[in-house]
């Protein structure tokens, strides 16, 4: 099917069963999104002023920094995906949402435990484990959303009018299959009573932090982006059997990633791993051709529209699953590993890929689902100008901090706190980008909720209509 | 990919198998790890931590210390150092023309401007290094000739790399090292020093607690946050408290005031002392320098 094709049943039902779950989807999102970009802002600023906000336990930066990447992940990117995924989904069924009420409970619970999540690691609950921080109870909660999702998408998907599969499918289908894979498995292992002992406990770590971060954010955003492109270029999507190779090299190769070269684990890991990563290099080339082929010749003009953000988040994609196979090269691997590189790669992955995606993706389906068109669409343009500049800001001298930092590390006769120090000047022009992220974040959420009171407004008005409005003069004569 | 069946058949063959490969096979692997046994010796490593240190670890969790040090030291390679204990019967002017007229062996062409140099600044005192980071071949043949003139020398197994260089551990941290962390917190980025062998390092608790209520008290340009929530800054009643910290004048607490450290802090500095990882093991060998006398 093609997704430029005309809607022949009654759109307005399909979105008028969108509008409740997405709604409570995208508001805690945009919250969460705002909440983390703060919380990582003040982590940053801690870098040249230790002692800011010193007295508080829970502002401590040990505390602040894992808070402020779960919030990014947990709390924006993966409801955000969910809730895109849904309005996917219901497209193309050309059906409406099935089962619209379990997605709503569903977006409650999921923030109820990013919520529970954020507060234990900043009360010094968190487990230890990266990406996993969250305590048992908001794991269950995230869990059990998660499920309730996967179970209305899977609905949609059964209960669908046109059966033909589009590439988004796959993509989407295998992220809603992995998730719950990953993430019960990481819990059930390293977040219980009798967690394996030793090396295994990273190593697992490892493997789930590469299947969420690289592989699970790569699924849904190119499945989104596959979706989204040929439907604002209005052409049809190139060459499917790039598309379904790029799919499966994606999952066989990049499920394999992660496992760092210097690791203290027997070797077969690590060069498992490193193969992997060179070959992860094939997928990401057939995602690019696939993208470029489709955009090509297409009159779009961008200008901070959703096709910016979708040309954008694809090139972070490129950039960061480049940066992601050449720092696995174990050359270049024994200079960048524990410095800033890594982490500037991670939150290009999370705000340059996923949420630029995401904020194209949400820009372009809002209006269409909620039946008015945005509330303040120059915020929406110049979001697009400060998130981009934003993420430049924040990952590129994050990227050369981590390379200096690496280079004097591999040199003994540099002592330790030079190195540190030489970090330092990048780290100050990453704060300002976080800043500009966060002022773009805030943009974000004031069209998000404006649109909620407008639409909640309306709703009131049809009512406070409905019951003024004077009875039909058939019922006063009788 | 026409139907749902076939994409969910092809999402469960890949993603599985890296389930299979990343979380079943460790899991074989060392789910089962023991302790084992130091080099040249009868003693188990690791070993289990005390009470005290035990909950430290869980202070290091609780304040993500994980997020700036890593407790892995990594190592590029083994090589070996000859070392000069006795000299027997020669003199030390002698022992030096009998070195250069080794040199012109062809095994030795690559070394000689090393030996010169270690030869030039000898004053005769012994342990003498000769030799460093030589093929354990050429070390070998070299003890050999040494011992034919009667002269006594030691053969030494050294880490080389920059971690070890900055002396962040004697040798590389292996698997088993791990074995009683729970949680292990490895760490990925060192915005401060590795930590792994902080206990040999800094074994001082006094140094260790005053570093964690004012850093720059003891680094001068420390970039780590004070910890003074783990301390308590109370009024002196009659006495000064013998755990109270001996802090320099900018840092101290007010007249009539004294900081005392929490449990929590004592806890993680028992931690922090408890972090030794420095005997070598049959993964990760080395000649501790005790056994150079």
């Amino acid at each position: 099917m093609n997704p430029t094709e005309n809607q022949s049943f009654c759109p307005d039902e399909r979105d008028a069963s969108l509008r409740v779950p997405l709604l409570a989807l995208f508001g805690g999102a945009a919250l969460w999104l705002i909440v983390g970009l703060g919380l990582g802002l003040i982590a940053g600023i801690k870098f040249h002023a230790p002692d800011f906000l010193g007295g508080c336990p829970l502002l401590t930066y040990g505390r602040l920094a894992p808070a402020a990447n779960d919030a990014i992940l947990y709390g924006f990117c993966i409801p955000a995906a969910l809730g895109v995924a849904l309005w996917i989904f219901a497209r193309l069924s050309q059906a409406p949402l099935a089962l619209p009420l379990v997605p709503v409970v569903a977006a409650h619970l999921w923030h109820l435990g990013v919520f529970i999540g954020t507060a234990t690691i900043l009360l010094g609950g968190s487990t230890g484990q990266t990406w996993l921080e969250y305590p048992r109870a908001a794991a269950v909660l995230l869990f059990a959303a998660f499920f309730l999702i996967a179970v209305s998408a899977a609905a949609t998907f059964g209960w669908r009018r046109e059966r033909s599969l589009y590439p988004s499918h796959w993509f989407l289908f295998a992220g809603l299959l992995w998730f719950p894979w990953i993430y019960s498995t990481a819990n059930l292992l390293l977040n219980c009573n009798q967690p394996p002992r030793g090396i295994v406990q990273p190593i697992i770590g490892w493997w789930f932090a590469n299947n969420l971060v690289f592989v699970w954010l790569a699924l849904m955003g190119v499945g989104i982006a596959f979706y989204l492109l040929p439907k604002i270029a209005a052409r049809p999507l190139a060459n499917s059997g790039y598309v379904l190779f790029s799919f499966l090299t994606l999952m066989f190769f990049g499920t394999w990633c992660g496992i760092p070269q210097g690791a203290p684990v027997p070797a077969w890991l690590p060069t498992v791993s490193i193969v992997a990563a060179a070959l992860t290099l094939v997928p990401l080339i057939a995602i690019l051709m696939v993208a470029v082929k489709t955009v090509c010749g297409a009159c779009v003009s961008c200008q901070g529209g959703p096709f910016c953000y979708l040309n954008f988040g694809l090139m972070s994609f490129l950039a960061s699953g480049l940066l992601y196979v050449s720092a696995a090269c174990p050359q270049y691997s024994r200079i960048l590993e524990f410095t800033w590189f890594g982490a500037a790669q991670t939150q290009l992955q999370l705000l340059g890929f996923a949420a630029m995606i995401l904020f194209g993706a949400i820009y372009e389906l809002m209006p269409s689902v909620m039946g008015r068109p945005l509330p303040l669409p120059k915020f929406a343009k110049l979001h697009f100008w400060l998130a981009m500049l934003g993420v430049l800001l924040f990952v590129v001298p994050l990227l050369l901090a981590g390379v200096v930092q690496g280079k004097h590390l591999a040199d003994a006769t540099v002592p330790f706190a030079d190195v540190n120090i030489a970090a330092l000047k990048f780290l100050r022009i990453s704060a300002t980008g976080q800043l500009l992220l966060l002022l773009g974040a805030l943009l974000f959420a004031a069209n998000i909720f404006l649109m909620t009171l407008q639409w909640k407004v309306g709703l009131i008005k049809t009512v406070i209509a409905y019951i003024k409005s004077p009875l039909a003069t058939t019922e006063v004569k009788s | 990919m026409k139907t749902g069946i076939s994409v969910f058949v092809a999402t469960l063959v890949a993603l599985g198998a890296s389930w299979c490969g990343f979380v079943l096979l460790p899991l074989l692997q060392f789910g089962g790890a023991k302790q084992t046994v130091v080099l040249q010796s009868t003693d188990t490593w690791p070993v289990q931590r005390t009470g005290a240190a035990t909950l430290g670890l869980q202070a290091y969790r609780a304040n993500g210390c994980v997020a700036c040090h890593t407790e892995q030291v990594r190592q590029t390679g083994v090589a070996c150092e000859l070392t000069l204990t006795s000299l027997g019967v020669q003199k030390p002017a002698d022992f030096k023309d009998f070195t250069r007229s080794l040199f012109v062996l062809p095994e030795l062409a690559a070394y000689t401007n090393a030996l010169t140099a270690s030869l030039n600044g000898w004053n005769g005192g012994l342990p003498q290094t000769l030799l460093t980071s030589a093929d354990k071949d050429l070390i070998a043949e070299m003890a050999d000739r040494l011992k034919a003139v009667g002269v006594k020398s030691e053969t030494r197994i050294v880490s080389t790399g920059a971690d070890v260089a900055r002396g962040w551990g004697p040798r590389q941290s292996v698997a088993v090292d791990y074995l009683y962390d729970q949680p292990v917190q490895l760490g990925s980025l060192r915005a401060g020093p590795d930590l792994a062998n902080i206990g040999v390092r800094s074994p001082d608790a006094n140094w260790q607690l005053q570093h964690l209520y004012a850093p720059k008290s003891v680094v001068a340009n420390s970039t780590m946050p004070s910890f003074k929530f783990l301390f308590e800054v109370r009024k002196i009643v009659a006495a000064p408290s013998s755990d109270a910290l001996n802090l320099p004048k900018e840092f101290a607490a007010a007249d009539g005031f004294e900081v005392v450290p929490t449990p929590e802090a004592k806890q993680l500095v028992a931690y922090l002392l408890s972090l030794k990882a420095n005997m070598p093991l049959y993964e990760a060998p080395f000649t501790p320098v005790t056994a150079a006398k």
